[in-house]
């Protein structure tokens, strides 16, 4: 295998060769959404240039075309992950979604007065109100696994809070606001021991490094494509065809009946009876499309790259004076999350935009986590398959800009 | 766009350094203002005699151009009648959020330094915060959010 070219996989993505404010675009916000190559953007056009139909319907020509092509990324999802079934993959419009249907359709019925739920403090906000707000309409409780100062989930306070009463543990693979690599595997082991499901948040892992669900054990896994190179507004819940089969429907409408008459309607199949209402097809498309992509260079290679620069950027940042990385955990997806003594994050941001160098700032919608290591906000650079070494380059330089205005 | 031209020396200065920070004995008038989506916080203290700002002080927390802001203000508004603090807002307002408009000196002094905001948009609400506070107290309406003004 030859070395890992991110500077020709750069050459995939058209809006890389934009130059903010006369510079190069440094894009390393990946966890907040990834850039999209030119084999997902001319797979949606050509979708509706050539396949445009709606699925599941008409006899003719374009729908049996489109039906075709939708169902096949359904195959492709069903592969990325590892599932043992295609029937086990839901199109949704993304995780939050998909959060939400397990707790509408399965939480309801499964989660009930003193039952309990049991996430971990890394949560994004999406794995965490679909399921106060589930736990207050049934009358369960939120149990929090704490994390330790390097913002690792503590397994054994995890282990801990686990008891016959606990339903669901619902927890991140990979923490979005620290880069955390949670042992979901472990997790898993202990929550089924109790008898409780494990719905896994995988939108930060899935297109950083391999994935597979029956090596996780877990029962629910959701992703969103916008954060694997793919369009917005579309993602996937996978989940064990037994237990999606147990599952009340989410959206009643098209597609998710079998028939219907105004005396009782009876359900589709899994994953119909999920997909109400004619989907996002182009989306899903153009999902598949971004799966090829990543299959045809390899999550192995990507974690590997990504691994090196996350390395290079913590070592040449870390040695910034006045900057605290957030988030020193043994087991890390690229994410480098950092505070700058005297230096707001928003000030720090609007500095490396003008050196073309793109980051988020702000709480990542992971307020406990910020609450944990008693800071508002961190800047976070977040590391693609295109970024290169001379990227990091970019973002030390426009570190030392910051202090420059800051600091002096 | 350059850098200086929007963290100027006295923006800088002030955020590092604010001027009239901390609570305010005898205010009796104040206002808490929020940026839900930066976590910025402040609190603007006025003592008014009469119709007249005699004092102003401030608290809070948030990036330099709010920071900057927030002291700015307190600087410009003390010994202001409410009707000079309103026609100050109101023409400080229209700078950050016009990036055609060119700032009127004369009516902001050193305010002005704040024009380059205008350039930024995702930065305006850091820059109004301060006098949507100001204004708050003023009016006497406790609290005002950047969320729920027309910014």
């Amino acid at each position: 295998m030859g070395a890992f070219d991110a500077a020709a996989h750069r050459r995939d993505f058209p809006i890389l060769e934009q130059r903010p404010h006369g510079k190069p675009l440094v894009y390393l916000d990946n966890a907040a959404t990834t850039q999209k190559p030119t084999a997902v953007i001319d797979e949606i056009a050509r979708y509706y240039r050539e396949d445009n139909a709606n699925i599941h319907r008409g006899v003719h020509w374009l729908s049996q075309r489109a039906t075709e092509g939708y169902e096949r990324a359904r195959g492709d999802v069903a592969r990325f992950l590892h599932a043992s079934d295609e029937r086990e993959i839901v199109f949704l419009r993304g995780t939050t979604e998909a959060v939400n249907l397990v707790a509408h359709g399965w939480g309801r019925g499964a989660i009930g007065a003193g039952d309990a739920i049991v996430l971990s403090e890394l949560e994004h906000h999406s794995n965490i109100v679909p399921w106060q707000m589930l736990a207050e309409e049934v009358g369960a409780t939120i149990r929090v696994a704490p994390i330790d100062d390097t913002g690792a989930i503590d397994v054994a306070a995890l282990e801990a809070l686990l008891d016959e009463r606990t339903k669901l543990v619902a927890v991140s693979h990979v923490s979005n606001a620290l880069g955390t690599i949670n042992p979901v595997a472990a997790i898993t082991e202990a929550a089924h021991r109790v008898g409780a499901k494990v719905l896994v948040d995988g939108a930060q892992a899935c297109a950083h490094e391999p994935v597979d669900v029956q090596a996780l054990g877990c029962d629910f896994y959701a992703i969103s494509a916008h954060k694997m190179y793919g369009p917005t507004g579309i993602g996937a819940l996978w989940g064990r065809l037994a237990l999606l089969e147990s599952m009340a429907p989410f959206q009643g409408g098209g597609e998710m009946i079998a028939r219907v008459t105004f005396e009782k309607t009876t359900y589709n199949e899994v994953p119909h009876k999920f997909e109400a209402g004619t989907p996002d097809i182009a989306g899903v498309f153009g999902f598949g499309a971004a799966i090829r992509y990543l299959d045809a260079i390899g999550l192995e290679a990507i974690a590997a790259h990504e691994h090196a620069l996350l390395v290079d950027a913590t070592e040449r940042v870390s040695a910034i004076d006045g900057i605290t990385v957030i988030g020193t955990a043994a087991a890390k997806a690229g994410i480098l999350s950092f505070t700058i003594d005297g230096v707001h994050p928003h000030d720090a941001g609007t500095i490396l935009d003008l050196e073309g160098v793109a980051v988020r700032t702000g709480h990542h919608c992971a307020q406990p986590v910020m609450d944990h290591f008693g800071v508002p906000a961190t800047v976070r650079a977040s590391f693609g398959l295109y970024n290169t070494k001379e990227d990091v380059d970019a973002l030390v330089t426009g570190l030392a800009r910051v202090r420059e205005t800051f600091v002096g | 766009m350059d850098l200086q031209e929007l963290y100027q020396e006295i923006i800088v200065d002030h955020s590092k350094a604010p001027r009239n920070h901390g609570p305010l004995d005898g205010a009796n008038r104040q206002a808490d203002g929020d940026n839900p989506l930066c976590g910025d916080q402040i609190t603007i203290y006025l003592d008014m005699d009469g119709d007249v700002v005699r004092d102003v002080r401030f608290e809070g927390k948030g990036c330099a151009i709010s920071t900057a802001a927030a002291s700015l203000f307190t600087e410009a508004v003390r010994g202001k009648t409410r009707d000079e603090v309103e026609a100050l807002c109101a023409s400080y307002l229209a700078m950050v959020k016009d990036s055609d408009a060119l700032p009127d000196v004369d009516a902001l002094g050193q305010l002005a330094a704040l024009h380059g905001v205008s350039r930024f948009p995702m930065r305006v609400k850091c820059a109004t915060l301060a006098p949507h506070t100001v204004l708050a107290a003023l009016r006497g309406d406790g609290a005002t959010s950047t969320e729920s003004e027309d910014a």
